[in-house]
């Protein structure tokens, strides 16, 4: 894979809106200037609850490779508990960064041989008025924070867009706050 | 105004641009949210047509064969076993030279089941009368869902948009969606010399005898063999118009060019890659590699145009290459890529052919990775310098249960 080559993969479950998420990254990226973004789900056994993920190639120019991602520099995970199930650092290159929707702490997150950043995604999405389960919108704040590829401000009128009358202020909100509560690995 | 969505998103949004009057379409993966982008455009007052929900592929084509005889742009989409379902109207559109659009949306053929991408599909309707174009980008279903509206009416011959399942259709990626004022200038409303009203009563598609016969008029009528003939020729002669169409296209809209067949790092090429679709995209990521890496001159030919088939344009961009490298996605049973078959038998009459060899890959989804392509395609380039080990039957790559017996044609 080409260097020049951002490659991100966002694992959740089935109905957690990682797709959403991917997406929205992928338009504030395209605005701040990455003129390719590649956002592919992965296919076939989507069900509600069920591990999934999607990947997503950001790039300066535009991209020709749509093959699946094999070597992620960024893994986000809009659920810890799927660790327990899936393998989410496989093929994560050394030192790579994995975004966690947590309720534990840095400390207690931390992966050997990755930087590991942490935001307890659920209890934020909460505060901010949204309801409980929503964490697709928080965790986009989580991923400004950790990688700073994208500024939160774009970041967060891409999901106001989005999210035009469904609770949009609330989805933002909880993006932003998120972002100032993220605890990224030095 | 630049966005990111799917390849079904930008389809339908063509569609719309296109102001299509009458969509009747049954709903099938890969497909299935182009169709339901359109019956909510529809339902949402955003479009103007008729969603005409029917009960199979079949009466969904027969729906819009229907609307374009009363003179009315209609417009249907599938994939896969839907195509074969609607097969028996797909040959009827074109000998009936009705101006449809279809977008095929790739998916692999069953049995067994797959939802997932090849070119099986369409390349198994590529006898049928239909021109065929594969596009390889979101930006390319866009612009070219449009111009097929205008090629098809142009030369009253139906069109197929192939784009690629998944890699295209639920894939997001940023394309320009052109203003609607600039596609009217583009696309003149739909005008069909023969429109069915009860005022101007006419006897379409009966019976024709196998020997001609006058007309009610006294004039010598066509009857099916001249008839068919017109179809031929003149589907030869819309690689010209296609050329026309995309000029004009890019005037209005500067972008396009190449719409026949795609040239990358072709000049001074020993090796060229035939393919279509995104995989002629991922080819290239693969051949900038190989030259930087281990210096064979290799570039890529995506074909876009695969019916009518631009033989003349295949000659001219392959004749007195050392090599000719054609990966494909679907294949005629029994004997090898449909591709390959096409493009070797273009090659025939060249006094410099070059050795030319065939790669199966892909199939039902199974996945291309690009290490694989740079793999078997430098194998390949080696082979053909040294002009030793080349067959003549396909080489299946990507196995994984299953050895392939050795080639002993």
């Amino acid at each position: 894979m080409s260097s020049d080559i951002i490659e991100i993969r966002w694992h959740g479950r089935g109905g957690m809106g990682a797709i959403t998420a991917a997406k929205l990254v992928a338009e504030g990226a395209f605005l701040s200037g990455y003129g390719g973004a590649i956002m592919a789900p992965t296919f076939g056994t989507e069900r509600r609850g069920a591990p999934v993920h999607t990947s997503l190639k950001i790039s300066k120019e535009k991209i020709n490779d749509l093959s699946p991602i094999e070597t992620p520099d960024i893994v986000v995970v809009l659920d810890h508990m799927i660790m327990s199930e899936v393998d989410v650092t496989a093929g994560l290159k050394p030192g790579g960064m994995v975004v966690l929707n947590t309720p534990k702490s840095l400390e207690k997150s931390k992966i050997n041989g990755y930087r590991v950043a942490v935001a307890h995604v659920n209890e934020i999405a909460l505060e901010s008025g949204l309801r409980k389960g929503i964490v697709n919108t928080g965790i986009i704040g989580a991923f400004a924070k950790a990688t700073g590829l994208v500024d939160i401000d774009v970041l967060s009128d891409c999901i106001e867009r989005e999210f035009a009358g469904k609770r949009a202020k609330e989805n933002a909100a909880a993006a932003k706050t998120t972002y100032e509560r993220t605890q990224v690995e030095e | 105004m630049n966005v990111i969505d799917s390849g079904n998103v930008a389809a339908a949004t063509a569609v719309k641009l296109a102001k299509a009057d009458v969509i009747a379409a049954y709903p099938i993966t890969p497909q299935t949210p182009l169709t339901e982008k359109l019956s909510q455009m529809i339902d949402e007052g955003e479009m103007d047509a008729e969603y005409v929900a029917v009960e199979s592929e079949h009466s969904a084509l027969a729906v819009c064969i229907g609307a374009a005889s009363a003179g009315v742009r209609a417009f249907t989409a599938t994939s896969a076993n839907g195509l074969l379902y609607m097969s028996e109207q797909v040959h009827w559109a074109a000998g009936a030279r009705l101006p449809l659009v279809m977008c095929v949306v790739n998916r692999g053929v069953g049995a067994p089941w797959t939802v997932w991408n090849d070119h099986q599909d369409s390349i198994s309707q590529r006898d049928a009368g239909w021109i065929q174009i594969y596009v390889k980008d979101h930006q390319e279903i866009m612009d070219t869902t449009i111009k097929a509206f205008r090629l098809a009416e142009e030369v009253s011959i139906p069109v197929m948009v192939c784009y690629d399942g998944y890699y295209l259709s639920h894939t997001y990626m940023p394309y320009d969606v052109p203003e609607q004022e600039k596609v009217d200038q583009f696309l003149p409303p739909y005008h069909y010399k023969h429109t069915l009203t009860p005022e101007a009563p006419e006897n379409l598609n009966s019976v024709t005898m196998p020997d001609t016969r006058k007309d009610i008029r006294g004039d010598a009528a066509p009857c099916y063999m001249d008839i068919r003939y017109n179809l031929h020729d003149e589907m030869i002669q819309s690689i010209e118009k296609f050329e026309a169409i995309d000029s004009a296209f890019q005037e209005i809209f500067e972008r396009g060019g190449n719409p026949v067949v795609t040239p990358y790092r072709m000049d001074d090429a020993e090796h060229v890659v035939v393919a279509m679709g995104t995989l002629a995209n991922q080819f290239k990521v693969v051949i900038d590699r190989i030259r930087e890496e281990s210096g064979i001159k290799v570039g890529v030919l995506a074909i876009n145009l695969y019916r009518p088939f631009p033989i003349d344009y295949i000659i001219k961009a392959l004749e007195g290459r050392k090599g000719v490298v054609v990966y494909e996605k679907a294949l005629s049973y029994g004997n090898q890529g449909a591709l390959f078959g096409d493009v070797k038998s273009a090659l025939y009459p060249c006094e410099k052919r070059p050795v030319i060899q065939n790669h199966i890959i892909g199939l039902g989804g199974r996945e291309i990775k690009t290490d694989t392509l740079y793999e078997t395609l430098i194998a390949s380039c080696r082979k053909a310098d040294e002009n030793s080990g080349i067959t003549d039957t396909p080489n299946w790559v990507g196995l994984q249960t299953v050895e392939p017996t050795a080639a002993e044609r």
